[in-house]
């Protein structure tokens, strides 16, 4: 931290972004998400003031922030898992590739299967660890025979790192395995409806150094086959896993920028406070 | 100086040893000022000085009254006047029966005159008792209570004495409970005994002709083929009732839970649970004088044959209204057990509303939810009300749910109405019912609260 201190003078720090509520396009890759002035409302409270966020196939962006900063309230806006909660309200834009998901014609079933979701703690279903994997396919109705299911699951699981572990037990509960392992299955279990986006609500934050050492290994690897965004209150793993970075206070998006630039040379005060540890 | 003086007494007696006990122990406190010399606070040590007065003496009455009805018969037949009764043991405590009971106030004219003239012998033992057991009871309290007072110094720990005594007493009013349950399948036991005594219990068990006659048939035949009865008792508590009863209660279990707003929950619920508190006797005329007489005329308007205005049917169906709530209730907090994260994670996956509840929710629940039906029907087959008003008494076996079935509740009310020999088979046929449905409620509940258990454990 100290090493970051030291290159983040104010006078050096170049001009990363115009403000905080225009559309900000962090560099390079294939767009997949882009928000455009969202605002979050649950009941009369403001939870996100005016966020504009482009996601991009080839990065990792990492969502930062002190709790309560509304991060993960944004990320569950990108595949309207906030239309469970029946007092929150979402305005603005938001598309996947190009398309409005706040469209009336949006299917919000088709879109959960394109923009698949990891929860902070790992919540397998209580069944057999190949009916977690097979149950996305199951729904949407992916695999047409049993080979075609046992596939997606084998697929699946060995993306998620998990196959070596569980090949010779498929039928054993989800819940009995470590959280680490559920973790990763609840990874293979969204990986096996082929989503376009990964949404990971702090993954790690329920585990062990070793099993969110081996989440962030998985989170590389699956870099470029889908467009990952995670939420993590932990800066070093946002340092680690993301090539992008979105640092949130207080419900509006204080920067977004290159992570590597947001760590040494951030733009704003606020995000220069929050990852030297000043507040947060 | 009748008992409840004296209990009265004992109580203001110790009182005043609270009292004295206490003055002592302040008095020690203030002279041991060091912190620690003084175990216990002075309440605890007056606390301690008052069980010892009351407890021993309460407890000596307690055997008291047990003991000296014995004693004073004893006494009483030590007169003169015992000489004339007759040697016959059932006449002779006849008379020494009537012969107490004027003696103590409770009957005034004798109907024998011999018990008139035990009626002294009797007044002065019970007199001679009483006084000796007061005396011995106000001398236990005063004994017992120096003893405790003398005990006291500023070591004793008092305070963990009176935290036992209390344990002590919390222990025994859950014992209560406990004990009763105990004693009904004990007597249940004993009365079955005499019944299997005079019947075979096979013959009870498999039997199928349940026509209960005090006197065995030509053959030997008895009637007490209990099959009818259990078949009437299932037909209508765990199938007709659960028909009713599952699917409409975990429904409605889920669209309170899953869908409904949650100002339509919080009235809809507690309607729901008044449906539970509606005494069982207004659901038995509801299912006797409306639902039956429509279930008949409608079985007759389409031509079914066997139709009764009293039927397996109506009693089902009502008890399974009646069931409704436990059902659902019980499947609401199984369902609202399930966490969240289960919901969130099906619905991420794009799967609908009634998917995620179908497929993760209820699998999830479904140990709660048959804990639940079990409770159910254990309950439903111990119901009496509604099938002795609508489901008949003829001992039926038959699968026609508009016709008439009887239950094993029925039949035990319908042997134990009106006057009835308390030895004679007929009668201690009920608490061989009795019996056998106290076994299968009590294997239900016990299941169903293991599987309960275990669901709750798994999400703890």
């Amino acid at each position: 931290m100290t090493e970051l201190l030291d290159s983040t003078s104010p006078s050096e720090s170049p001009i990363m972004t115009e403000t905080t509520a225009s559309a900000i396009s962090a560099g390079d890759g294939p767009l997949k998400m882009t928000t455009r002035n969202v605002d979050v409302f649950y009941g009369e409270k403001q939870a996100i003031k005016d966020v504009s966020i482009d996601v991009t196939m080839d990065n990792v962006t990492a969502f930062i922030g002190p709790s309560g900063c509304g991060k993960s309230t944004f990320l569950r806006c990108l595949n309207r898992m906030n239309d469970t909660i029946p007092i929150a309200r979402v305005t603005g834009d938001i598309t996947l590739e190009g398309e409005d998901i706040y469209a009336p014609k949006m299917d919000v079933v088709q879109l959960r299967a394109r923009v698949g979701m990891v929860f902070q703690k790992p919540n397998p279903f209580p069944k057999s660890i190949y009916d977690n994997i097979a149950y996305g396919p199951r729904i949407h109705g992916l695999a047409s025979s049993k080979d075609e299911l046992d596939n997606i699951v084998e697929t699946s699981l060995q993306r998620a790192g998990l196959w070596g572990e569980v090949q010779d037990r498929l039928q054993d509960s989800g819940t009995a395995l470590s959280g680490g392992q559920q973790q990763r299955l609840c990874i293979a279990r969204a990986i096996a409806v082929d989503p376009e986006v990964i949404l990971m609500d702090e993954p790690c934050s329920a585990l062990d150094p070793i099993a969110t050492a081996k989440i962030e290994e998985l989170i590389h690897e699956l870099r470029g086959k889908y467009a990952i965004v995670i939420v993590t209150h932990n800066m070093q793993q946002a340092a680690r896993v993301s090539q992008r970075t979105a640092f949130f206070h207080l419900g509006t998006l204080v920067e977004y920028g290159v992570t590597s630039d947001i760590f040494t040379n951030p733009t704003e005060e606020k995000t220069r406070d929050y990852i030297t540890g000043r507040y947060g | 100086m009748t008992g409840s003086i004296l209990f009265m007494l004992i109580i203001v007696l110790g009182g005043i040893a609270w009292f004295f006990g206490r003055v002592k122990a302040s008095r020690f406190s203030a002279d041991n000022k060091k912190r620690g010399a003084v175990h216990s606070l002075p309440n605890y040590h007056g606390w301690y000085v008052a069980l010892w007065a009351i407890g021993p003496a309460l407890l000596f009455l307690m055997i008291w009254n047990m003991a000296s009805p014995a004693l004073i018969t004893d006494a009483a037949l030590t007169s003169p006047a015992a000489e004339q009764l007759p040697q016959d043991p059932f006449a002779r405590g006849a008379i020494l029966a009537e012969a107490r009971s004027i003696a103590s106030g409770q009957q005034v004219q004798a109907f024998n005159p011999l018990s008139q003239s035990m009626v002294e012998p009797y007044r002065t033992a019970i007199s001679y008792y009483r006084t000796l057991g007061m005396v011995a009871a106000l001398l236990l309290v005063f004994a017992c209570g120096a003893f405790g007072w003398l005990k006291l110094k500023p070591e004793l720990r008092a305070r963990t004495k009176i935290e036992r005594v209390t344990m002590l007493l919390l222990l025994f009013a859950s014992l209560i409970a406990t004990i009763t349950t105990i004693g009904i399948f004990v007597s249940l036991i004993f009365e079955s005994a005499r019944f299997f005594s005079m019947v075979s219990p096979i013959d009870f068990l498999f039997g199928t002709e349940w026509n209960p006659k005090a006197v065995a048939g030509p053959r030997g035949e008895t009637g007490f083929g209990a099959i009818p009865l259990f078949w009437g008792t299932v037909f209508i508590g765990a199938i007709i009732a659960m028909i009713v009863a599952i699917p409409l209660g975990l429904m409605s279990a889920i669209y309170l839970t899953q869908y409904a707003p949650p100002n339509f929950r919080a009235w809809m619920k507690p309607i729901l649970e008044v449906l539970a508190g509606v005494p069982t006797v207004v659901y038995g005329y509801f299912a006797a004088l409306t639902v039956a007489p429509a279930l008949r005329d409608f079985a007759v308007s389409i031509g079914i044959s066997g139709a009764s205005s009293e039927s397996a049917l109506a009693a089902g169906v009502v008890m399974g209204i009646m069931i409704i709530p436990f059902v659902s209730s019980m499947a609401d907090d199984s369902i609202a057990a399930v966490p969240s994260a289960m919901r969130d994670g099906s619905l991420a996956m794009g799967a609908t509303k009634s998917e995620t509840i179908k497929k993760v929710l209820i699998p999830a629940a479904l140990p709660g939810v048959v804990g639940g039906v079990l409770l159910a029907v254990s309950r439903a087959i111990g119901e009496t009300m509604i099938v002795v008003m609508a489901a008949g008494l003829a001992a039926n076996m038959t699968a026609n749910p508009f016709s008439s079935v009887t239950t094993v509740t029925t039949q035990i009310v319908k042997l134990l109405t009106g006057d009835q020999e308390f030895d004679s088979p007929k009668t201690l046929a009920a608490f061989a019912l009795g019996l056998v449905l106290f076994i299968v409620t009590l294997l239900l509940n016990l299941i169903a609260l293991r599987v309960v258990k275990k669901y709750r454990e798994a999400y703890e």
